[in-house]
């Protein structure tokens, strides 16, 4: 992106920016990757962490509720804290590094899940909600195997590991079944992408799905109520209570405790989309940034 | 007789190798009477040089899918994958393509 935008003049202002999930061993070194990448391409970098924005670490999610689903607050974390991050920059464009076979995953997995509303988003190169910042993919159609040869080649610094608590077995399994189906035929991955694209939804079903709203706690946007950082959160801050009383050998029963006020507990900060004026681009840093 | 050989690990794949990038080894040039290829170097590299984890190497009778193979800096499938018969001063190297979210 920074090497398209200096040879042929975009215009574009970009931004390096990073979430720390607050992984001890392995968001460490990445980000550590990202603080030479901002050196390498010159770029201003920002790091937002889930502690500082939700007031748990990974690390933290996962003492609380095991090694198990963790990876439904790793998601559904960072896609908010991308979001709130992009909007702190003050931008207005979200480019991540997804490439063919994340895409080609996320299908597999949404037609498995029978989740048609994102089934129909997911394979859109460019996506904007009314009140969301846009986000692009341009790596879409870049097959995983072609952009490590890239890097590999030439000598680009960057990081990919298996995230160490990644038992995200759902993907785990999508991943796997899809690396097979490369193996057999490569052409798979993108075959894929196009019967995703290729999906259409009827209007009956599309009227039946949920308005998208806004959160009622935070102003992000959501399907319900409550966004599912907020309703996550919440679940954490009142085990979280459990524990606290317990502790103090209280015998409190789980009704009396659910109805803790929400006051008390940690919430996150109100999201505000950046106004019209002063936007600009930037590029998330995950994990490619070419 | 033995081959020496340059092999390099990277995406990854080197946790799972003493979390050593580079390594330099010998072979026996032949495996039950034929040259050694490049099936018969991951079975080798499984049995001497792999840590941990073997299912992340090895799957069947290859390396997962999902690895990149390069030799001399080509990628294998142009070489005939594992009936490439490895030689002296080769340089062969592995990269994970699996990543975490
Ligand atoms: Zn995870
Ligand atoms: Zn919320």
């Amino acid at each position: 992106m920074k090497t398209l935008n200096d040879r042929y003049d975009y215009g574009l202002e970009l931004f390096l920016l990073s979430i720390d999930e607050g992984i001890t061993g392995y968001r460490d070194d990445s980000l550590e990757t990202v603080k030479r990448n901002q050196q390498q391409y010159d770029m201003p970098l920002k790091i937002l962490s889930y502690d500082k924005l939700y007031g748990w670490t990974m690390d933290a999610i996962v003492a609380q509720i095991g090694k198990k689903n963790n990876c439904t607050f790793c998601g559904v974390f960072r896609r908010q804290a991308l979001d709130r991050g992009a909007a702190m920059l003050n931008v207005d464009h979200i480019v991540t590094g997804h490439n063919a076979d994340d895409i080609a995953e996320t299908v597999l997995m949404n037609i498995m899940r029978g989740d048609i509303a994102r089934l129909g988003r997911c394979t859109l190169i460019c996506t904007q909600g009314e009140d969301t910042i846009k986000r692009s993919k341009p790596f879409k159609y870049a097959y995983e195997k072609e952009i490590v040869m890239y890097a590999y080649f030439k000598k680009l610094d960057y990081f990919s590991t298996e995230c160490i608590y990644s038992p995200d077995a759902y993907r785990g399994h999508a991943r796997v079944f899809l690396k097979d189906l490369e193996a057999a035929r490569p052409s798979a991955i993108i075959d894929i992408i196009h019967s995703g694209e290729a999906f259409e939804v009827k209007d009956e079903v599309k009227a039946m799905q949920k308005l998208q709203q806004t959160c009622k706690r935070c102003g992000y946007m959501s399907s319900n109520e409550l966004c599912k950082a907020c309703t996550l959160l919440e679940g954490l801050e009142r085990g979280l209570a459990t524990v606290v009383i317990t502790d103090r050998g209280h015998n409190k029963t789980e009704a009396e405790e659910s109805s803790r006020p929400i006051e008390t507990m940690r919430t996150i900060p109100f999201f505000h989309i950046p106004s019209e004026s002063n936007r600009q681009e930037t590029d998330s840093s995950i994990p490619n940034v070419v | 007789m033995a081959i020496s050989l340059k092999i390099e690990f990277g995406g990854g794949m080197e946790l799972l190798f003493s979390n050593e990038r580079s390594h330099n080894i010998k072979i026996p040039a032949t495996v039950d009477g034929k040259p050694a290829n490049l099936s018969s170097l991951i079975f080798w590299l499984k049995d001497n040089l792999l840590k941990e984890r073997e299912e992340l190497f090895i799957e069947g009778e290859t390396v997962r899918p999902g690895i990149l193979v390069l030799v001399n800096d080509v990628d294998w499938e142009l070489e005939g994958e594992g009936d490439y018969e490895v030689k002296d001063g080769d340089e062969i190297v592995f990269i994970s393509t699996l990543h975490g979210g």
